[in-house]
């Protein structure tokens, strides 16, 4: 067993909950992954660190979750001997049995017997009329803004969409001093009474929430519910100056800014799962495409692993648990022992955030009927700046009712994003069009560079 | 169930394919188009869109010219645009003596409609001064230029639909007989139709087909390797590909008129015909960034945002199988048309067209007849 230990060459991709508690569970299973990050520091997304040399304190980067924050910086910190870290390292292709690097500019490849994806999520967004104007970022651009560099992205901010997002990054505002000018939620109060059941699974991650939404109550920030986003306003020259909503009553409402963040939570980063060749599959639920795991994150290739939000959408909490699920698995594969009492403890508490995730998925539903609601010269897909009008029209007069095959016509989908803020929406958009439903349009298909790739990437002579 | 009847029946629906449906429309012919999955997907839908004469085996430039002809009738021709722009061609070559055999090629009397002009040393680097030092020459072709490949077998088929042809998308052959007068084909899904006349149009797919009729032949399968940079102002009109030897520096870039640029060749890839995927191998990739640095060193500080590959026959000659078959009476080839058969298209198209509905064709196709597999499979049937 110590040959497998040591013979097995283990890599874990992405250092954020999930990664750093698959490493800490290998790491005490006597293994030395790898772990690859792109980032200059672990903690991933949520938690991810200030540069080196900042100092604000846990509880101003982190408000509420900074206990969990600290904990898991300070398992990382633990396990920086034990395992080979290499931050700073986009992995951005594979090939059976071999990642591709980036890192600075050189390439190198790394090889592998097991890979355990742990690539987190990236927001989720629905356009609307004017997105495209410079002021408007995504919940999670927003909130990095905030965490990495201290810096506001505007000087009156609307937060607009709809999730736990929303309220996490617009009190994490209001608590560094920006001005926040309202919290426009497409979600109604009634979806939210009717999920309370769901919800109630995980009391704490509900009275955190309620906690938010006290908070902004508190900091007098207008929050209005069950609206329906309808343009942000602005112009080429001077960007963003303010966004026009139907309130729940049906009037509308016009709120001043000069910095807009959206959101509808999050969508998994599946790209090197896809090119590995992992199945994928519907969720109703959240009616996204996740990928098709078993309960501890095998997926349908061999020796391809996956947790937290890369896999399914269900949080940090849960993402430190999968985490832990996913190294026992590789392990239990390996032929090594298990703690199975620890592994039940994870299934248990994994089991408990799918029903609050669940919960949050009807409480914050995706708001698909507004890509139907989409006018025509509203662009969807910002990279390429491809209006809804004309992925319509590859719709209906080219007859392109699957998603890669509409992009191949319009060119959703085509630009340096590879899809991430605008596939779901796309998709959306060709399934009105079409008349058919979303599952069965299909998904854009992953295609490398995962992320875009300079050309003066060089290998690194060995 | 019903036997569908057509004049002819098409197998295979990429550009030749919908070419074809649509010229023989023009020329009366009822047809019915069969692709297994979708209109354009494999070779014709991710080559590199070069809309390219010069370099092509001067046998072949009878059949480019006349391609060439219908290119610029587009879009008029088919109703849509397939974002070609005539925006000149020019291959270049690190290598002195390579200069005296593009200036060979040039003066090549089948070459003569390309008003090819040889440039060297100065000369070059003052009309394209974005070249890096290495280049030593090129010859440029003022009228070829490029296209979107994405959409040009799809106009073609959705041109021949609106012309009344019959266009069947994921319908997979299962078998082909040829009773009496006709071709019999039934399809996976349980559907039979019939024609006198069948033309296989079925790509890096088509040999499955001529074997079936006796008549293999040794096609070989590979990926293409292409890659698409960020948008960036556009200054390059013109497509440039290099003049060489030697596989790793046989790299050509367009700039689409949004900005792009794009980027083929180098070490082709094996693809899985099982799953009908070809993969990008990251090395190819490495080596377009080392070679495009190379010709154009301005390109270093861009990103590329996406690659992709297709599937492509090859023949060893490097030549298509184009013509009729050579031991049944009614069937047609246009296949294996060797990772050049884009420009090609509109072209096959039509001459197949007329050779289907004429019984022969204004354009020599005499050297892309499958006859030249012939004796050399009779050979090797001998020896095994």
């Amino acid at each position: 067993m110590a040959t497998a230990r040591l013979s097995t060459r283990v890599v874990i991709v992405g250092a954020g909950p999930a990664g750093t508690r698959c490493a800490e569970t290998l790491v005490a299973a006597g293994f030395k992954p790898i772990l690859i990050d792109e980032n200059r520091r672990d903690g991933g997304q949520i938690y991810r660190r200030q540069p080196e040399g900042f100092t604000r304190d846990y509880a101003t980067l982190y408000g509420t979750e900074a206990s969990k924050a600290n904990d898991l910086h300070q398992s990382f910190d633990r396990l920086r001997g034990q395992i080979d870290y290499r931050p700073d390292t986009l992995v951005w292709n594979l090939t059976p049995g071999q990642l591709c690097c980036v890192s600075q500019g050189r390439h190198s490849t790394v090889d592998y017997d097991a890979l355990i994806l742990c690539t987190g999520a990236t927001d989720r967004v629905m356009p609307i009329e004017g997105w495209q104007l410079a002021g408007t970022y995504s919940l999670g651009g927003a909130q990095i803004a905030l965490k990495s560099q201290a810096v506001s992205i505007g000087h009156r901010v609307v937060f607009m969409g709809s999730g736990p997002l929303l309220y996490l990054v617009a009190s994490q505002y209001v608590k560094a001093g920006a001005k926040v000018a309202a919290v426009l939620d497409t979600s109604p109060l009634s979806k939210r009474i009717l999920a309370m059941p769901k919800l109630l699974a995980c009391p704490g991650l509900l009275f955190a929430g309620m906690k938010l939404l006290a908070q902004l109550y508190r900091a007098k920030i207008p929050v209005h519910l069950g609206i329906s986003p309808l343009q942000v306003h602005g112009d080429a020259s001077s960007g963003v100056s303010g966004v026009r909503v139907r309130t729940a009553r049906g009037e509308t409402l016009t709120v001043d800014c000069d910095a807009v963040a959206l959101g509808y939570h999050l969508r998994p980063e599946t790209q090197l799962a896809d090119l590995a060749g992992c199945r994928m599959r519907f969720d109703e639920a959240s009616s996204q495409w996740w990928l098709a795991t078993d309960e501890d994150g095998r997926t349908s290739v061999s020796g391809v692993y996956a947790a937290g939000d890369g896999s399914k959408i269900r949080g940090a909490d849960a993402a430190e648990h999968a985490g832990k699920l996913v190294a026992m698995a590789l392990l239990e594969d390996q032929q090594q022992p298990v703690n199975a009492g620890l592994r039940d403890e994870q299934r248990h508490a994994l089991a408990v955030m799918d029903k609050f995730r669940l919960g949050l998925a009807q409480a914050f539903p995706w708001p698909s009927a507004q890509a139907k609601a989409l006018p025509d010269q509203a662009i969807v897909c910002r990279c390429e700046m491809i209006t809804a009008g004309e992925l319509r029209r590859a719709v209906s007069e080219k007859g392109a009712c699957e998603v890669n095959r509409a992009k191949a016509f319009s060119r959703v989908g085509m630009g340096r994003c590879q899809g991430r803020y605008c596939s779901q929406a796309g998709a959306e958009v060709i399934a009105a069009a079409a008349g058919v439903s979303v599952q069965q349009v299909g998904r854009q298909r992953g295609q490398a560079p995962v992320k875009p790739l300079s050309m003066l990437t060089e290998e690194v002579s060995p | 169930m019903t036997v569908q009847k057509a004049d002819v029946v098409i197998v295979g629906g990429g550009i030749m394919g919908s070419a074809a449906a649509f010229f023989l429309r023009q020329r009366g012919q009822s047809v019915i188009l069969l692709e297994r999955d979708q209109i354009g997907q494999y070779a014709s839908g991710v080559n590199f869109g070069n809309v390219r004469r010069q370099g092509r085996y001067l046998g072949q430039l009878e059949l480019a010219n006349r391609s060439w002809a219908l290119w610029k009738r587009l879009p008029e021709l088919i109703d849509d645009d397939l974002e070609f722009i005539a925006s000149g061609h020019l291959r270049v070559c690190y290598r002195e003596d390579e200069i005296a055999e593009l200036q060979a090629y040039a003066d090549a009397p089948e070459a003569e409609q390309l008003d090819l002009k040889i440039f060297r040393g100065e000369e070059l680097h003052q009309r394209f001064p974005f070249l890096g030092p290495q280049v030593k020459g090129g010859s440029y072709a003022p009228h070829d230029g490029h296209a979107n490949p994405r959409l040009a077998a799809p106009a073609f088929a959705r041109a021949a639909r609106r012309f009344g042809a019959r266009i069947e998308e994921r319908t997979e052959v299962a078998e082909v007989h040829k009773v009496g007068d006709a071709f019999s084909i039934r399809t996976t899904d349980g559907r039979e139709f019939s024609a006198e006349r069948l033309l296989v149009t079925a790509g890096a797919w088509g040999q499955k087909l001529s074997a079936q009729f006796g008549e293999p032949v040794p096609l070989e399968t590979k990926g293409p390797q292409m890659a698409v940079t960020e948008p960036v102002p556009y200054a390059l009109p013109t497509v440039i590909g290099v003049y060489t030897k030697i596989e790793e520096e046989m790299i050509y870039f367009r700039q689409i008129p949004r900005g792009n640029i794009v980027i083929g060749g180098g070490y082709r890839s094996k693809p899985d015909m099982l799953t009908r995927r070809a993969q990008v191998e990251p090395r190819s990739i490495l080596n377009q960034f080392e070679q495009m640095r190379r010709l154009l060193p301005g390109v270093g500080n861009l990103n590329i945002i996406r690659v992709w590959s297709g599937i492509e026959g090859y023949l060893p000659d490097s030549l298509p199988v184009m013509g009729p078959s050579g031991t049944v009476d009614g069937l047609y080839y246009a296949f294996g048309f060797s990772g050049h058969g884009f420009q090609l298209g509109p072209g096959v198209g039509d001459v197949m067209a007329e050779l289907i509905s004429t019984g022969s064709t204004s354009t020599s196709i005499l050297p892309f007849s499958i006859n030249r597999f012939a004796s050399s499979v009779e050979q090797r049937s001998k020896v095994s």
